[in-house]
């Protein structure tokens, strides 16, 4: 291909208006916040967020577009990239209502912050969107370099430096292995282009190019694997969770998995859906690992943020028992249960935000006894929380499982429902001791809560909480949604 | 074989040696200078195959820029290298094993035949120009988005290096030349009323 017949198209740009709005307004904060004195950090807060709303205006206005190329393929914009990235900048936003008490009480309320976040909202766009290898490998860099700084945020915390070392070491094994997988994918097809390796992938028969084809495969779920925090690539989450000041767990727990997600549905639907037989197999045993260590390891989890770090690797292989279908039913319930979990993950850490204060993090389970008697309401918010996350109906979280569930049995994969079945009700009883020690615990201070007074944190977390019973009602729009997006997008293999 | 052929194989086995020798040799020094010759080695290979563009932006960069600073940092830190190494030789047999399983599996299964892709034209022969132009062609129109992307990555690095190592520190003597010019007498010189004679000391009681 001769690259001067490639003439730079401007209506390109206008494909991209999101991420060049949302660009031009981080830039535009990186300037204005060199002149801000530190009091003034709520001016970089209210732009921070008009800059997101933006962003989310312009994403919402195509959302139902048809998908589109832009940049020779690089890019792409289609339903399932809007629908993400929609909910990627909601919780974004989520991040920013919630820490801005609790960053600024650890003097970590820095200009900094907004901007790596919002560079990473940027990279989890480009991610999600991506059309080629180069574009995956580039929005993957630009989210994990940011969140790297973000977890080392906290300099003064030897927990926080030791959480960023290892985040920095597995996330550059991880970004290796990725990269070695596309190497072999290049060298298998000659193109860089995910839709082109979708179509050339398609050679059962010729030997050499499928056994290359597999290996490249084979470290792509891998590295998918390390993103997402896949049992046995979960080593990082607990300790990154753990170690990381809790709005960065809480950025890390909600966006940057639906981002991964775009990240799986790109790679494993758009590169190699016609190789999906072979990668099946390969999902359903991360699936199993990480619901069976998730779901264990969690019940001897005395600290909080522990205890949900292993739940998010169960909940990982719910997700990825939604792909193994492989059809565009299966994917969408995946990403239904993602969103579905990035509203539970916010709510949960946003309460623990809540009751931190400077010098207490409030982040052992211990730390939530009697939480009932000192504060009914947001005792009441973590409980719907939790009763969401192990999947008891009528929350947000059971619809959540129960699409999973229906697709797998559906595939036929009834021996994978029955043992997702099983973890998620050991899972129940660690979600369910939170509840047991904020309800029937006495507390180890009588005293009522000193809570922040930054209202719209209070009332962004109240209605979070409250969507997850809202949700749990009005679950199917959002469910037509997804299946939608996917329906129009999934290049359906036969 | 021809020369090419040979100087390839020279430079290739100079650069998977010079690249085990800095992983392997005591001193970070010697490591650094280990790595600059991998570089280089590497770059010649890129010569060969046409690639001078990047051979010269590899040296240039890479040996000129990026390692003299890791020289100077090296040289600079008095890293105490014995403690890190500890766990190194009692590891090595271990991680050697599973390095040598790991390739042998890997060679089994591609099989070295399969390695061996009819390999694509070159591009920019087929263009017409020379390398340096049909990358410069290739970067601004085909992956001009990756390319402005990877812009944007290097921002990041500069944002974040900030919050990491801007550092006010606590306690530590340094003038400030622009306090200093602005300074009133005062606040340096304070004129303190005392009467002129101390009263003569008390005699001290001496303590049971």
């Amino acid at each position: 291909m001769n690259p001067t017949m490639i003439a730079f198209n401007s209506a390109d740009l206008v494909t991209l208006a999101p991420e060049i709005f949302l660009l031009g307004a981080t830039c535009a904060i990186l300037l204005i916040d060199l002149f801000l004195k530190p009091g003034q950090r709520h001016i970089t807060h209210v732009l921070a967020l008009l800059a997101l709303a933006g962003t989310a205006g312009l994403l919402w206005q195509d959302a139902d577009a048809p998908r589109v190329y832009a940049f020779n393929g690089m890019f792409i914009r289609d339903g399932v990239a809007g629908l993400l990235k929609l909910f990627i900048v909601l919780t974004t936003a989520l991040v920013f209502l919630y820490s801005r008490s609790y960053m600024r009480e650890r003097k970590l309320l820095v200009g900094e912050f907004y901007l790596l976040l919002l560079f990473a909202t940027l990279g989890m766009m480009l991610l999600v969107s991506a059309g080629s290898l180069v574009t995956v490998y580039v929005g993957l860099e630009l989210l994990t370099l940011s969140s790297y700084a973000l977890v080392a945020l906290n300099r003064e915390s030897t927990l926080s430096s030791e959480a960023a070392i290892k985040y920095f070491v597995l996330g550059a094994l991880a970004s290796g292995m990725l990269l070695y997988g596309m190497s072999m994918l290049y060298g298998a097809t000659g193109t860089l282009d995910l839709a082109r390796i979708n179509a050339l992938a398609d050679l059962s028969a010729a030997a050499p190019h499928r056994t290359l084809l597999a290996f490249g495969l084979v470290f792509l779920v891998v590295g998918i694997g390390f993103k997402l925090g896949a049992a046995p690539f979960h080593m990082w989450l607990p300790d990154v969770y753990h170690g990381a000041p809790t709005s960065i767990t809480l950025f890390i727990s909600s966006g940057s998995k639906l981002a991964a997600v775009g990240m799986a549905y790109r790679l494993l639907e758009g590169a190699l859906g016609t190789m999906h037989t072979d990668w099946t197999t390969m999902l359903s045993v991360l699936a199993v690992l990480s619901l069976a260590v998730g779901n264990v390891i969690a019940i001897a989890q005395t600290n909080l943020k522990r205890m949900l770090a292993y739940s998010t690797i169960s909940h990982i292989g719910f997700l990825l028992l939604g792909f193994i279908n492989g059809t565009a039913a299966g994917i969408a319930a995946a990403v239904f249960y993602m969103i579905c979990y990035a509203l539970m993950a916010t709510a949960a850490f946003g309460v623990m935000m809540l009751l931190a204060r400077a010098g207490f993090e409030a982040e052992e389970i211990d730390d939530f006894k009697g939480l009932n008697r000192r504060n009914p309401w947001y005792a009441g918010m973590m409980a719907i929380t939790m009763f969401s996350l192990a999947g008891i109906p009528p929350l947000f979280g059971f619809f959540a499982k129960l699409m999973v569930l229906k697709v797998v049995i559906d595939a036929g994969h009834l021996w994978l429902a029955i043992v997702a079945i099983i973890f998620a009700i050991i899972g129940l009883f660690y979600y369910l001791r939170v509840v047991k020690v904020m309800y029937f615990d006495p507390p180890a201070d009588e005293a009522a809560l000193a809570l922040p007074a930054d209202l719209p944190f209070r009332w962004a977390l109240s209605l979070n909480a409250l969507a997850l019973v809202v949700m749990g009602v009005a679950w199917s729009p959002l469910l037509d949604w997804c299946n939608q997006a996917l329906a129009a997008s999934v290049p359906l293999p036969p | 074989m021809t020369f090419p052929l040979i100087s390839f194989y020279v430079f290739a086995a100079i650069t998977t040696l010079a690249a085990l020798a800095v992983i392997t040799v005591r001193s970070p020094v010697h490591a650094a200078l280990c790595l600059v010759l991998t570089f280089f080695s590497a770059a010649c290979t890129w010569l060969l195959a046409d690639a001078e563009f990047l051979a010269i932006v590899l040296v240039l960069v890479y040996v000129g820029a990026v390692m003299v600073l890791f020289l100077f940092v090296v040289m600079m830190l008095d890293v105490d290298i014995d403690p890190l190494r500890e766990g190194f030789i009692k590891a090595l047999p271990v991680g050697l094993l599973v390095a040598v399983v790991m390739l042998v599996e890997m060679l089994t299964l591609i099989g070295v035949r399969a390695l061996q892709l009819p390999a694509p034209g070159d591009p920019a022969l087929a263009a017409g120009m020379s390398n340096t132009q049909w990358l410069a062609m290739a970067l601004f129109s085909q992956y001009l988005l990756p390319f402005e992307i990877a812009a944007l990555i290097l921002t990041v690095a500069i944002v974040a290096a900030i919050p990491l190592t801007l550092r006010r520190r606590q306690g530590v003597r340094m003038q400030d030349p622009a306090r200093q010019v602005r300074v009133q007498p005062g606040e340096r010189l304070r004129i303190v009323k005392m009467v002129a004679e101390k009263p003569a000391p008390q005699p001290e009681t001496s303590s049971p």
